[in-house]
């Protein structure tokens, strides 16, 4: 077994265009990493902040929110709405000192099989060169020295 | 309503530092609306806290609860089961809320997690703007609707002053004057005239110069 970190991924996907485009790269036999997980979403209007934050919370190493192209939404706004929440969530990882390449948003349309996979491999690789969320990560220094202390 | 914004990260996590559980409690009212202390903001806030918490490698128990109004003792009241199983509470709520939170439970530490900024209303979705200082005397009818004592810079009653440049205020370009926009209603209304008349100072003993202030209706008011 390969001791290479396989990063945890959630993608909030709009079922009228990144779901379908999903279901299109699945059809066109399409390879992407197993390591996303899928929700669909409504609308990525629905998709809120702290929808987010739990992710992150809970130790998912990156999350992103994949909507229609921009002016396509089929509620009109949704995906515009989704944007700024990411926008706002890349500030507060900031905040907390993280990676704010943890969240993204990506845009676009239920044709778009081969792109779909692209934004799955693509994430992927950020979130592999990122390493496992802080949140979760152990803080093994402190850790290591209170062990050699004991010890002694 | 009255309009608020939440306080940095890092000012509450200063103030809940020395904390081990904390319970979050947001407001139905004015705070909600203006999306800044409602069930929406004490989750957002929750989970930053405890993902702030553990990143230090922290213990922190945040609780989260709304109140229909935190304005309220018969609402504040409902927090007496649990309020004290925590090390201190955090309210969203305005300036009121932590204040009537305290006196109800004087054993408990409380700490605002938002800035109470002014009475106002929503221009747009996610901007609000002062529309009222709480003066005590109203006085719009005599600028057709416009208060320029929450909107003049200077308060002024006999506008505008020398600052007003095109419409704006000389201390921003951001800011209307508001005796530009008072004048111009009057010309378009043919009322310009109305403007010859020079309002009195004002006595500003009932608006906070003239120190707390309470507001007493003895046909609700019940002893006991």
């Amino acid at each position: 077994m390969s001791d290479a970190f396989e990063p945890t991924i959630i993608a909030f996907c709009c079922k009228y265009c990144a779901y379908a485009a999903a279901d299109l790269a699945g059809s066109m036999r399409l390879s992407y990493p197993s390591n996303i997980k899928i929700s669909q979403v409504p609308c990525t209007g629905r998709v809120d902040i702290v929808h987010l934050l739990k992710a992150i919370e809970d130790g998912t190493d990156g999350v992103y929110v994949a909507g229609c192209m921009e002016g396509d939404c089929h509620f009109v706004s949704g995906n515009l709405k989704a944007r700024k929440r990411v926008e706002y969530v890349k500030k507060t990882l900031t905040e907390l000192g993280i990676e704010p390449e943890r969240v993204e948003m990506y845009n676009l349309s239920s044709a778009m099989g081969p792109r779909f996979a692209e934004i799955a491999i693509d994430m992927t690789d950020r979130i592999r060169k990122l390493g496992p969320s802080p949140v979760r990560r152990q803080p093994r220094p402190v850790a290591a020295t209170e062990q050699k202390e004991g010890e002694r | 309503m009255i309009v608020a914004d939440r306080k940095s990260l890092s000012e509450i996590q200063d103030m809940v530092k020395n904390c081990r559980k904390i319970l979050l409690v947001g407001c139905k009212g004015c705070v909600t609306v203006c999306n800044v202390g409602g069930l929406k903001e004490v989750q957002v806030l929750a989970a930053t806290l405890r993902i702030a918490a553990k990143m230090a490698d922290r213990p922190l128990i945040v609780a989260e609860t709304v109140l229909e109004r935190q304005c309220d003792p018969e609402y504040v009241e409902m927090l007496k089961p649990v309020v004290n199983d925590f090390d201190a509470v955090v309210s969203m709520a305005c300036g009121v809320g932590p204040q009537f939170l305290a006196e109800a439970y004087p054993n408990q530490r409380f700490f605002p997690a938002v800035n109470t900024t002014f009475f106002g209303g929503a221009v747009a979705h996610g901007i609000w703007e002062e529309r009222c200082a709480g003066c005590g005397t109203c006085v719009i009818h005599h600028f057709d609707g416009m208060c320029p004592v929450a909107r003049c810079s200077k308060s002024l009653l006999n506008g505008p002053c020398g600052g007003s440049d095109h419409g704006k205020c000389e201390i921003s370009k951001n800011v209307n004057c508001i005796w530009d926009r008072i004048v111009r209603k009057k010309v378009e209304q043919g009322r310009l005239d109305d403007l010859l008349d020079i309002i009195p100072a004002k006595n500003w003993q009932t608006a906070r110069d003239g120190g707390p202030r309470q507001s007493r209706r003895e046909e609700l008011f019940q002893n006991g």
